[in-house]
C-alpha cells in the first residue's frame, strides 16, 4: 500500500516512514532541537545596532519570527538569549552584568556589532573593550552595523551550536576539556609566523 | 492634624504607625493615612527597559499611579566620541560623528561638516551637486528618523502593526542609502568639502520608486492611528509642553512646533541652499503628544515633497563634481565600485603609482595627515529630526579638531521630561519619553 | 640609537622637526564696523548694560560669528540683560573647551545664545584658570542649561556656583577625573592581533 501511495504523489506520513513505529533520538539531541527552535531574545539594545536589530525583528524582510525569536522579552527572566546590540559603556557595565544574573540558564550571548565584540572603533576611557570583559560570550558578529542578515546568519549559526550542546555528563567534560585548552594556549600576540 | 477618632485610634511604633480600626467612618482613616506620606514608591525604569527608548533611566517616585516626581539618569551610553575626534583627523571625525544620533547620521555629518567647512572658508565652494545630494540624504534620513520615532513609540503605547509598517517603509529608504553610499546607517558619506562618491547609475529611478511607494505605504499608519479614538485618547493633553516651557528648557524640534511657533531652522536660517525648496513647516497647536505625532507624519510628506524636487536638480546636474575644487582639501580618489568587487579608483592608482611622484606624496599627505583647518571656532546649527543639531567646532590650526562640541536637541528635550509627565499617571510618561524622541546616542555622546 | 640631525628622539615625530610646537594664534579683538547685526546687538547690549566696557572683555568677529567674551563676575546680568531686554531667549547650552598653553584663562565655557524674535545668534564666552574654575550658573535664566552646565562640571571640572544640583552626569557617580580635559588621557587599550599589538589612537606616531 505505502509504495503505491507514493506513486500517487500523495504525501506521507511521519508514521508511515518509520521502520517500526519508533522515533529513535538522544536527550541531547532533542533538547538541543527544542531549545534553539525557540530561543527567545532579551531587549538588550543598546545604540546602533539596536536598530538593526529591530529590523531584524520587525521588519518583514528580514523576519526573525520564521527562526522562531520574534518574542523580545523585556524580562530577563523569561529571555534565553542576550544580544548584547551596541556600545557597553563604564556607567552600563554593572547593568549588563546583572541583566545576564538575572536570566536563567541555560541562556546564550550574542555580542553584536564591533563595539560589543571589542570595544569597536572606540578605545577609549568610556567603553568596554569587548562584552566577554563582563559576560561569556557564545558568537561574536562583527560588523559597524552587522546587516540583518548577517544578526540572522549569527543567530543560525548559534542555533547549531545549541542543537550540539551536549548535556550533562558529557557537558561538564567538554567544558573541562575547553578550559585546559584554553589555560595552555599560546596568548593572540605571541603567535608567530602569521603576519608573513 | 491628627484628631483623635475613637475608632481608629493610631499610635506609632519602630515601624510607622498602625491604626487599629474597630468600626467607624473609613474616610477619617483614609485621611489619617494620606497626612503621612508613606505612600510613596520609588520606581526604578531602568537602563534596561522596553519602552526607554535605549538606554534612558527613569526614577519614579509614585504615590499611586499618580507620578509626583521624575528624575531621568543618562550617560549609560556615553561613548567618549568628542575627545576620541581629537586624536583624528577633520575627515575621519565623520565617522566618529555620524554614531552619535544614531538614527539620524547624515545629519550629524552634515552638521560637523558644515562647521568644518564655515572655518576652512570653503562654504561657498562646496559644489552645488554635493549640496543638493546632501539636502536629499538628509531628508531621506529625516523619513527614516521619523519612521522609527513613530514606530517604537505607537508599540510602547500598544499598536503593534504600525511598528511592522514603520520598519517595512524604512528598509525603503535604507536600500536607497545602501545603493548610494554603499551602507545602510552610520554611512561617513558626507566629508568636509562634499560628499565622498556620486550617484551610481540607476539611483534616480531607484529613489523615484521609493518616493512613489512610500506614498502609497504612508497611508497605511495614516488610516491605523490617525483618528483611532484609543490613540486619541491615549495621546491627547498628554505631555503638555507650552512655548514658555519650550523656550526656557532650549527645546526645539517637534515639541516647539507642537506648541504652534513654526521654528524650522531649514526656513529661518537657511543651509545648504533650502531656501530653493518647496516645503511647508508643519506646526500643531495642541502641544501635546497627539499634536507631535501629526507633526512628525506631515513631514513624512514634506520630505517627500522636497526628495522630489532634489532629484529633479540632480539630473539637471549630472557630471558636476561632487567635492570641492580645492585640491588641498578634497578627497582624493572618488571610489568606484571595481570588477574585482573592491571600491578603487584605479585610474587614481594608476596615475599615483606609476606616473607622478608628487601625487603619491600629495596623496599620501592628504590621507594621513589631512588637511590644515585656520585656527578659530564655528557654531553650525541644523534642523534635525528631532530639533536643533548645533555643532561647535574649535580649531588651533592643526590637522586634528581641537575640540568638537555637538550641541543635540534630545539633549535638551529630556530635560522637559519632568515638566511633561509630573502630575500625570505612570502610563502617560511612556507617552510623553516617545513623543519627545530621544536617542541616547546623542544625548550621551 | 643613532641621533638624527634635528634631535628627533624615538619615532614618534616624522616632521623632521623635533619638538616643534606651532603657535596658536586664535582671532583677536574685532573692531568697529561688526557687520551685519552685530553692531547693533553691541549697541543695544551697551545702552542696556552701562557697564558694558567693563564687564566684556572681549568682542570677536571670526567667521560670520560674533563672540562676546564675559567676564565671570558679570555673567549673569548679562545673561539677564540678553534675555530680557535683547530678545535671546534660548540658550543653546553650555560647551567647554581647555585650552592648556593659556595660562590664567585655561578653561573657557561657551554659550551659543539664539533669539528666535529677531533670529540672531550671538555667542558668550567666559575664560576661567584652571586652579579657580568657578562660573557663575545661568540656571535661573535659562532653565535648559541644567544639565549642559552638569556635563561641562563633569567632563571639564568647571563648577557652577548656584547649580541646583551639579553632579556627574555622563560619567558614573563616582569617577575621578574630567575627561574631555586635554590632560586627561584617552584611555585606550592596546589592540591585540596575531603576532603583534597596536597601540591605542593617543599612542600612535603622530603625522603633524
Amino acid at each position: 500500500m505505502a509504495p503505491r501511495r507514493i506513486g500517487m504523489g500523495l504525501k506521507m506520513g511521519l508514521e508511515e516512514k518509520i521502520p517500526s513505529g519508533f522515533v529513535l533520538t538522544t536527550v541531547e539531541k532533542l533538547a538541543g532541537y527544542m531549545r534553539k527552535n525557540s530561543l527567545w531574545p532579551a531587549t538588550f539594545g543598546l545604540a546602533c545596532c539596536a536598530i538593526e536589530m529591530m529590523a531584524v525583528g520587525s521588519a518583514a524582510k528580514y523576519d526573525i519570527a520564521r527562526f522562531g525569536g520574534e518574542v523580545f522579552r523585556a524580562s530577563p527572566r523569561q529571555a534565553d538569549l542576550m544580544i548584547v546590540a551596541g556600545r557597553v559603556s563604564n556607567k552600563m557595565a554593572p547593568v549588563l552584568r546583572q541583566i545576564y544574573d538575572q536570566m536563567t540558564a541555560p541562556k546564550w550571548v550574542i555580542a553584536m556589532g564591533a563595539c560589543a565584540s571589542s570595544g569597536g572603533m572606540f578605545n577609549n576611557y568610556a567603553i568596554v573593550q569587548g562584552v566577554d570583559h563582563i559576560v561569556p560570550v557564545d558568537i561574536y558578529l562583527p560588523g559597524c552595523p552587522p546587516r540583518p542578515e548577517m544578526l540572522l546568519d549569527a543567530i543560525l549559526k548559534l542555533h547549531e551550536q545549541i542543537n550540539n550542546e551536549k548535556i550533562g555528563v558529557n557537558r561538564a567534560q567538554i567544558i573541562k576539556e575547553v578550559e585546559l585548552a584554553a589555560m595552555n594556549a599560546k596568548p593572540t600576540h605571541e603567535m608567530k609566523g602569521l603576519l608573513a | 492634624m491628627t484628631t483623635f477618632d475613637p475608632y481608629a485610634p493610631s499610635r506609632d511604633t519602630t515601624e510607622g504607625k498602625v491604626f487599629s480600626v474597630t468600626g467607624g467612618d473609613w474616610d477619617s482613616l483614609v485621611q489619617e493615612i494620606g497626612a503621612t506620606k508613606e505612600e510613596r514608591v520609588v520606581v526604578n525604569m531602568g537602563p534596561q527597559h522596553p519602552s526607554t527608548h535605549g538606554v534612558l533611566r527613569l526614577v519614579l517616585e509614585l504615590e499611586g499611579e499618580t507620578i509626583t516626581e521624575v528624575r531621568c539618569g543618562i550617560g549609560y551610553l556615553h561613548t567618549g566620541i568628542e575627545k576620541n575626534i581629537e586624536f583624528r583627523n577633520w575627515t575621519q571625525g565623520t565617522t566618529f560623528v555620524t554614531r552619535m544620533d544614531y538614527l539620524a547620521p547624515l545629519h550629524n555629518e552634515t552638521a560637523y561638516c558644515l562647521a568644518v567647512e564655515k572655518l576652512l572658508g570653503i562654504t561657498n565652494d562646496v559644489p552645488e551637486r554635493a549640496t543638493v545630494i546632501r539636502v536629499m540624504m538628509m531628508e531621506l534620513n529625516r523619513i527614516s528618523s521619523h519612521m522609527v520615532a513613530l514606530g517604537t513609540g505607537a508599540l510602547e503605547l500598544g499598536a503593534m502593526g504600525p511598528m511592522f509598517f514603520a520598519f517595512r517603509d524604512r528598509e525603503t529608504v535604507l536600500e536607497i542609502f545602501e545603493m548610494i553610499t554603499g551602507l545602510r546607517m552610520n554611512m561617513a558619506y558626507v566629508r568636509p568639502g562634499g560628499v565622498s562618491q556620486d550617484l551610481p547609475a540607476g539611483a534616480y529611478t531607484k529613489i523615484r520608486e521609493g518616493v512613489k511607494l512610500m506614498r502609497k505605504n504612508f497611508k497605511d499608519n495614516a488610516t491605523l492611528l490617525i483618528g483611532n479614538s484609543i490613540w486619541m485618547k491615549r495621546t491627547q493633553g498628554i505631555g503638555y509642553l507650552d512655548l514658555a516651557g519650550c523656550t526656557t528648557l532650549g527645546i526645539t524640534g517637534p515639541v516647539l512646533r507642537a506648541t504652534g511657533m513654526p521654528w524650522d531652522l531649514r526656513k529661518v536660517q537657511p543651509y545648504c541652499g533650502y531656501e530653493n525648496y518647496n516645503f511647508d513647516v508643519v506646526t500643531a497647536d495642541t502641544c501635546d503628544v497627539y499634536g507631535r505625532f501629526l507633526i512628525r507624519m506631515n513631514e513624512l510628506e514634506q520630505s517627500l515633497r522636497i526628495v522630489e524636487q532634489c532629484v529633479d536638480k540632480l539630473e539637471k546636474l549630472e557630471g558636476a563634481p561632487v567635492m570641492v575644487a580645492d585640491k588641498k582639501i578634497a578627497w582624493p580618489a572618488q571610489l568606484a565600485l571595481g570588477g574585482d568587487g573592491l571600491g578603487n579608483s584605479l585610474d587614481h592608482i594608476r596615475e599615483i603609482m606609476g606616473t607622478s611622484m608628487e601625487s603619491l606624496i600629495h596623496h599620501f599627505k592628504l590621507v594621513t595627515e589631512g588637511f590644515r583647518v585656520p585656527a578659530g571656532q564655528a557654531y553650525v546649527a541644523i534642523e534635525s529630526p528631532r530639533g536643533e543639531l548645533g555643532a561647535s567646532v574649535v580649531s588651533d590650526g592643526g590637522t586634528r579638531p581641537y575640540r568638537v562640541h555637538f550641541r543635540e536637541p534630545s539633549f535638551n528635550n529630556l530635560q522637559s521630561v519632568p515638566a511633561m509627565s509630573e502630575g500625570g499617571m505612570v502610563a502617560d510618561i511612556v507617552g510623553a519619553v516617545a513623543s519627545i524622541d530621544p536617542v541616547m546616542g546623542g544625548v550621551d555622546r | 640609537m643613532t641621533d638624527g640631525m634635528f634631535g628627533t628622539k624615538g619615532s614618534g615625530d616624522t616632521s623632521g622637526y623635533g619638538g616643534l610646537v606651532p603657535q596658536v594664534t586664535m582671532a583677536g579683538s574685532s573692531q568697529r564696523p561688526f557687520g551685519s547685526y552685530f553692531d547693533d546687538v553691541t549697541d543695544d547690549l551697551e545702552r542696556a548694560y552701562p557697564e558694558f566696557s567693563d564687564a566684556i572683555e572681549r568682542v570677536v568677529v571670526d567667521r560670520g560669528e560674533l563672540t562676546l567674551h564675559v567676564k565671570r563676575e558679570r555673567l549673569v546680568e548679562v545673561a539677564f540683560t540678553l534675555r530680557d531686554t535683547l530678545k535671546f531667549e534660548m540658550c543653546m547650552g553650555v560647551s567647554g573647551v581647555h585650552y592648556p598653553d593659556q595660562t590664567g584663562r585655561e578653561l573657557h565655557a561657551v554659550y551659543p545664545l539664539l533669539s528666535m524674535s529677531r533670529n540672531q545668534r550671538i555667542r558668550l564666552e567666559v575664560s576661567v584658570p584652571d586652579g579657580d574654575a568657578h562660573i557663575p550658573s545661568v540656571v535661573e535664566v535659562w532653565g535648559g542649561n541644567n544639565w549642559h552646565e552638569r556635563e561641562t562640571f563633569d567632563m571639564f571640572g568647571i563648577v557652577f556656583d548656584g547649580h541646583p544640583g551639579l553632579t556627574r552626569i555622563l560619567m558614573p557617580d563616582d569617577w575621578n577625573g574630567h575627561p574631555q580635559r586635554k590632560d586627561y588621557a584617552l584611555g585606550g587599550i592596546s589592540v591585540e592581533y596575531k603576532g603583534a599589538t597596536m597601540p591605542p589612537p593617543s599612542d600612535r606616531r603622530s603625522y603633524t
